[in-house]
This record gives structure tokens, C-alpha cells and sequence, in this order.
């Protein structure tokens, strides 16, 4: 238990998504401007990530890997090449079927993540996650609690930047940074706030 | 958009339409595999390759494809044409494509790509949309290139592995700025970079959501 309680704090704090690996970066940087819809689009990230990453655990294990394919008698089959192109439709997919979950049984949910939820088949933390999740050969445990730390370090990292955003509208900032220069700037300093975490373990 | 010339749809998404400076699209990457200079290179030219053709086949097939699955379409060809980049660099450059790791992969979701193909490819014909292709992924490179060479020299004090500035390590005089090669670093030369950018072209600065007031006390009030 410890150790996928370990590997979850580590995927939150020490390589944040967002903060250490960059990942998500588009979305991170173009929805942080009010705290609450960094709200929803953290929340729809933690949920497809938990879902995703996983499922693709499961796709790469038993039908990708080479040799994956021997309980379908094909010993020799090796499909990882087509890795890429199987994440990305099963991470497309899952977007879809909770849009529709969400719209047809949580209408309120739904209302409240809005555009966001079809965005996030583009955000690269998502497939990051997943990529990461093969080349570092996670077992279907592991890559869960893997799933749930990427999605909510991601999550906690555009809820703080979009809390210093909203009060940073009032400042006066230098006419060549305003707007997406500044938010770099707050960028860089949080990630530098992140690197005290580097190390951590339990 | 129809009547502009070649060159202009290839030189201007390299200054004046910047990928990352000004349209906020593919910005991962570029932060996360800016290191050292020859990995950047590497990537550089992967992701205009793949621009380039996604746009030259989306292109091409604009008029037959329904929009309501368009998006499906066009990441099935850019997730191809990703596997294709990655199986030469794993043939050819296995070293480097160990250390891009899953960034040759996250080119499939890189925004450049997707919107590109989505902002220009969808409206006009292959040609000038591969050219917008190379642009774009030039424009890219620019910043990559900057953010990838500042970083290696004053990180470890060398270029393309060749020393330019010998350490104290190594028994010169230069003192490794250590910071250089963590993240924080990369966001605070791409804020400098766009900074400098907004100087040069003035219509690029956002405006302000709040404007302060001037003092409202009249001149001999008091």
C-alpha cells in the first residue's frame, strides 16, 4: 500500500505535470484566468486521467506489448508501434462516453465543466500520462494510482496559478508582458516553489 | 488569406504570427526538451515535418471529409505520421530518441499541429497549407532554438556537446549555472523572449483587463 501511496505523492508533487514536465501546458496557461472553471477543467482532468491511463495500461499489456498477443495464439506479434494511434483513440473515446455519461446522468456536472470536457482529448498531460505509464512498465495498480496523481497534481497546479492570476489583474505590469509574458513569470516561480518537493518520499 | 503569396504565408507565422508567442499553441514541448541544443534540433525538425504533411494531406482531402468526424480524421493522420517520425528516429538516431522520450509521442497533441491543420489546412488548398506547414514549424524552431541554446551554454557551457565555455569542473573558469537546466528556467527565457517580441512589434501587446484611473483631484484643488 505504501508504495502506491508513494508513487501517487510523487506523481502530485515532485513531477507535477504541469509544473516539472510541462505537460498540458496550452490549456494550463489559456483556462487559468478565473479559479472556478480551473476548478472543472481539474476535476474532468482527474477523472479522465484515473479512467485513461489504466484502460491504456490494459491495451498496452494484453494486446500491444511484444508477445502480448500469445493468448490469442500469436506468440510473435509485436503491435507497439501502433501505441500512439491506440492511446490517443481510447483517450478520444473516454472523453466521448463520459460526455455522454455526464450529460444523460450528472446534468450539473456536465453544464459545469462545458467546453472543456472535448478539449481535453488534446491536452498533452493526458497522453503524457499514458506514455509515461508504458516506458516506465506500470502494473495495472500501479498505473491507477499513477492515473489519480497525475490528474490531481495537474489539477492542484492550475487551481494555484489561476487563484494568483485573478489577483494579478489588478497590478500594473510592463506593457511587453502583459498577458501571457507575466504568466510565464508566475509560471517559472511556481515550478521553482515545486523543486523544493523534489526528493520527497514516504 | 486566398490572395497571399507564398513567402508570406511562410515567413510571417515566424516573427509576427508566432507560434508560441503570440498564439499560445505548442507550448510543452518546447519547455521540456530545450536542454540541450541537439535534442531541440532533433525535435525542431520532427515537428515541422510533421506540420508540414499533416496540413499537405488534410489539405488534400479538405472537400471529402464530414466535419461532424473531421477531428477524428486529422488526428488519425497526425498520430500516423507521428509513428513515422518515431520509427526513424528510433532507427536512425536511437540515442537522441531516448532522450526525447515521450515528446516525440506528445507531437500528436501538440496544439500547433491540431490548430494549424484546423485554422488553415481546413480552408485552403495543399500547397500553400504544406508552406504554412513549414512556417509555423519554423517559427517553432526559432524559439526552440533560442530557449535551447541559451540554456545548453549557460547551463553547462557548451554547444552541440562541443565546450564553449570551459567549467571549473573541467579545470576553465566558467561556473555552471545550475538552474539553467531546471524547469523554471525555460519559462522565465520564453517570458523574456516574448517580452523583447512585444517591444519589436507593438500591436502584439494585450491589453490591460483594468485600466487604472488618473488621480481625479483637480490641479489647484488643494
Amino acid at each position: 500500500m505504501e508504495h502506491y501511496l508513494s508513487l501517487f505523492i510523487s506523481a502530485v508533487f515532485v513531477e507535477n505535470m504541469a509544473l516539472m514536465l510541462f505537460l498540458g501546458m496550452c490549456t494550463f496557461l489559456a483556462v487559468s484566468k478565473k479559479v472556478d472553471t480551473a476548478i472543472g477543467l481539474g476535476i474532468a482532468v482527474i477523472v479522465v486521467q484515473t479512467i485513461t491511463v489504466p484502460v491504456n495500461n490494459l491495451i498496452y499489456n494484453y494486446l500491444l506489448k511484444d508477445g502480448a498477443l500469445a493468448w490469442a495464439g500469436m506468440p510473435d506479434v509485436d503491435l507497439s508501434f501502433l501505441g500512439f494511434l491506440c492511446y490517443i483513440g481510447v483517450i478520444a473515446a473516454m472523453v466521448q462516453i463520459l460526455e455522454m455519461f455526464l450529460d444523460k446522468f450528472v446534468p450539473a456536472l456536465y453544464n459545469a465543466l462545458g467546453v472543456f470536457l472535448p478539449l481535453i482529448t488534446v491536452n498533452c498531460a493526458i497522453l503524457g500520462a499514458s506514455l509515461f505509464m508504458v516506458e516506465r512498465s506500470y502494473t495495472f495498480p500501479e498505473s491507477l494510482a499513477y492515473g489519480v496523481g497525475a490528474g490531481a497534481g495537474w489539477a492542484l497546479a492550475i487551481v494555484l496559478l489561476a487563484a494568483i492570476r485573478e489577483k494579478m489583474k489588478y497590478s500594473d505590469v510592463p506593457a511587453g508582458l502583459r498577458g501571457l509574458g507575466i504568466t510565464f513569470m508566475t509560471t517559472g516561480l511556481m515550478s521553482l516553489g515545486f523543486m523544493s518537493f523534489s526528493g520527497l518520499t514516504l | 488569406m486566398a490572395t497571399a503569396s507564398t513567402k508570406t504565408i511562410l515567413i510571417k507565422p515566424i516573427f509576427m504570427d508566432n507560434p508560441i508567442a503570440l498564439q499560445i499553441l505548442g507550448v510543452c514541448s518546447a519547455l521540456a526538451v530545450t536542454t540541450s541544443l541537439q535534442v531541440t534540433l532533433v525535435m525542431c525538425v520532427a515537428l515541422t515535418t510533421v506540420t508540414a504533411f499533416s496540413n499537405l494531406f488534410i489539405s488534400m482531402i479538405r472537400n471529402y471529409m464530414p466535419s461532424s468526424i473531421r477531428i477524428i480524421i486529422q488526428m488519425t493522420i497526425i498520430a500516423s505520421l507521428v509513428i513515422l517520425v518515431d520509427q526513424v528516429l528510433k532507427a536512425y538516431a536511437f540515442e537522441i530518441s531516448k532522450q526525447l522520450s515521450v515528446f516525440v509521442g506528445l507531437i500528436i497533441t501538440n496544439c500547433i499541429v491540431m490548430g494549424r491543420a484546423e485554422a488553415f489546412a481546413m480552408k485552403n488548398p495543399p500547397i500553400p497549407s504544406f508552406m504554412d506547414g513549414i512556417g509555423n514549424g519554423l517559427g517553432y524552431s526559432v524559439v526552440l532554438i533560442v530557449v535551447g541554446t541559451l540554456r545548453e551554454l549557460f547551463g553547462s557551457g557548451t554547444l552541440l556537446g562541443i565546450t564553449i565555455l570551459p567549467s571549473v569542473a573541467n579545470g576553465g573558469w566558467y561556473q555552471p549555472n545550475g538552474l539553467m537546466l531546471l524547469a523554471p528556467s525555460a519559462f522565465f527565457i520564453i517570458a523574456f523572449f516574448i517580452w523583447i517580441l512585444r517591444n519589436k512589434y507593438d500591436e502584439q501587446v494585450e491589453k490591460n483587463e483594468f485600466e487604472m484611473k488618473p488621480h481625479t483631484i483637480e490641479k489647484g484643488a488643494h
